[in-house]
């Protein structure tokens, strides 16, 4: 379990998380959910050791996340951020085989490339694997990147925006992907999205968070409530059931 | 298209194995060659002077290789050097001071073992401030570094140039004659703690050379993929310090010729890994400075110095290294 305890965080006057607790369990799909500048992706980045807090604890099994060595931590917990741009020339594949890299060290056996295999099929990349990133399109790009952290194998994985510029068809293959790793891996799995019919419909709790603070937090359906929504994100919304789902219509 | 599951690669494609092979066989030929040229019979006395000089010559291509492919995978930058750093606009700062202070006849200026320990000494304590500093924060960041690096020298760079504007201009040519990296000075008192000092480092950081290549992901990758980014990058970045002064301290500031070598390695092997790149970094620089201190002391009979040639070389290699990228940029 990944447990934030009363996380604040500042970047010079402005408060970014005022006193944030919430807990993770393994199994789950979470979505956080806000306004830009909610706070949701610094809260990623502190539950996923990128950044520090100012002041709270994270709990990875009870102990603090700086308690762990770090290669040790990078079996249990990826993270993928937003913007990924990097200066190597790197095909496909050799990127994805970077995920083995706390297991391996760089030096990939058997299993690392059967991993590596594994989550470049999951991931629709097998066609592309051998082209390089600089000639992928910015969709092919950010699947690769989810590729690389899914060969990761570990039990929490955090993806701030997976679906930036990934087109429907894709959006939908992730997100049964990482649901299928919920289900069958018993990984958990906590994602930063904007699209909240997406992420009602393929996370078990949603978590929406506004200036900082944690607004509402509950069972994905129970977040889906139009007086919920127009808080959250200070606009009209319409929620309807199509096919026993639930989808807010914001754009009328 | 699918390559065969379950199969590890080798970790250097045999292409690249074949061109390691090339530049090593390269290096050792000029470094061979360099020792019986015009010995004229007299190997008792001209081999121990030519392997000083040639092993000073190798050990400072080899720093500045090393020192630069690891500057790069930090700064994730692979036309960034550790000059940056300021270390040899340091160096020029405390060469132009000694002479216009105490006059180009003090120990300090022409005893060549008493001016390195001064070089070594200043940079070592400007190492130490820069880490004191920024690096021993915990959330060391690299981009504030630089840029302290980059005010500093600027900082050293025109405190020099305003002594040189009062110096005598008998005392000038003392300086002028430091402003550029020469392997004609070196002798065996300053080559021994000077390699000693480079090979201690060079076997401190070995055991971080896997994580270059993560490194070169950038700092969050590198995070996620398990890295103790902060340590890690500290350790490195003062092994980079080390290696940079002693070679300047050495021969003087050939820093750019790190820039060049690095950017030929990446030209010149098919694969992202430091590691190779690093050997193939090391041996062009060796094969450059020893085939061009060949040229220098044969053909130009020391008319022209050394880094002349190189940074003009290097200059237009680095041009058309430009040029080519911008496409792909």
């Amino acid at each position: 379990m990944v447990e934030v305890q009363q996380v604040v965080k500042c970047y010079g006057p402005k408060t970014v998380l005022r006193d944030v607790s919430l807990a993770v369990k393994p199994g789950t799909m979470t979505s956080f959910i806000g306004p830009n500048g909610a706070g949701k992706s610094t809260l990623l980045s502190i539950m996923s050791r990128l950044i520090p807090a100012d002041s709270g604890h994270v709990l990875l099994d009870g102990r603090t996340l700086a308690s762990y060595d770090s290669r040790e931590l990078a079996r249990r917990i990826s993270v993928l951020r937003q913007a990924n741009h990097i200066q190597l020339r790197l095909t496909v594949r050799e990127l994805v085989s970077f995920g083995r890299f706390p297991y391996s060290q760089g030096r990939l056996g058997p299993e690392d490339w059967e991993a590596v295999d594994r989550a470049l099929a999951g991931m629709g990349l097998l066609d592309i694997q051998n082209k390089y990133l600089d000639e992928l399109s910015g969709g092919q790009r950010q699947r690769a990147f989810i590729a690389m952290v899914v060969a990761q194998e570990t039990d929490y994985i955090f993806l701030d925006e997976p679906l930036n510029n990934i087109d429907m068809r894709h959006s939908v293959q992730i997100m049964k992907l990482l649901r299928g790793l919920v289900e069958e891996s018993g990984r958990a799995v906590v994602v930063v999205m904007h699209d909240v019919n997406l992420a009602a419909h393929y996370s078990d709790r949603i978590v929406a968070l506004k200036e900082g603070g944690v607004a509402y937090d509950g069972p994905a359906r129970d977040i889906m409530e139009p007086e919920t929504l127009k808080d959250v994100f200070d606009l009209d919304v319409t929620v309807g059931e199509i096919q026993s789902c639930r989808v807010c219509v914001y754009f009328r | 298209m699918r390559a065969k599951a379950a199969v590890a690669p080798p970790a250097v494609a045999s292409s690249d194995r074949v061109r390691l092979v090339g530049l090593a066989g390269g290096a050792a030929v000029l470094i061979a060659l360099f020792m019986v040229v015009q010995a004229a019979g007299m190997w008792d006395y001209v081999l121990p002077r030519r392997a000083v000089k040639v092993g000073a010559i190798a050990l400072a291509g080899a720093s500045i290789a090393v020192s630069t492919v690891i500057f790069q995978s930090i700064t994730t930058n692979r036309i960034l050097t550790p000059a940056i750093m300021g270390l040899d606009r340091l160096y020029m700062l405390i060469q132009t001071a000694t002479v216009y202070f105490l006059g180009s006849a003090h120990p300090l200026v022409s005893q060549s073992r008493l001016n390195f320990l001064l070089c070594t000494g200043a940079m070592g304590l400007f190492s130490l401030f820069v880490y004191r500093m920024f690096l021993g924060r915990r959330q060391a960041n690299v981009y504030v570094m630089l840029l302290i690096g980059v005010v500093f020298g600027t900082l050293f760079d025109s405190l020099s140039s305003f002594l040189l504007v009062l110096i005598d201009p008998n005392e000038f040519l003392v300086v002028q004659s430091r402003m550029f990296a020469s392997f004609n000075r070196v002798t065996s008192q300053l080559f021994w703690p000077a390699s000693a000092a480079a090979l201690a480092v060079m076997a401190y950081v070995a055991r971080f050379m896997k994580y270059l290549d993560v490194l070169a992901l950038g700092r969050d990758h590198a995070i996620n993929l398990g890295v103790d980014y902060p340590k890690v990058v500290r350790q490195l970045l003062v092994a980079v310090f080390i290696l940079v002064a002693v070679s300047t301290a050495l021969v003087g500031p050939v820093t750019f010729l790190g820039l060049i070598v690095a950017n030929l390695a990446y030209e010149l092997l098919d694969t992202y890994r430091r590691v190779p790149l690093m050997a193939a970094a090391v041996f062009i620089s060796i094969i450059a400075l020893v085939g061009g201190q060949l040229v220098v002391e044969r053909v130009f009979v020391f008319s022209t110095p050394l880094p002349v040639i190189i940074n003009f070389a290097g200059g237009i290699l680095f041009l058309y290294l430009l040029f080519k990228e911008r496409s792909a940029w």
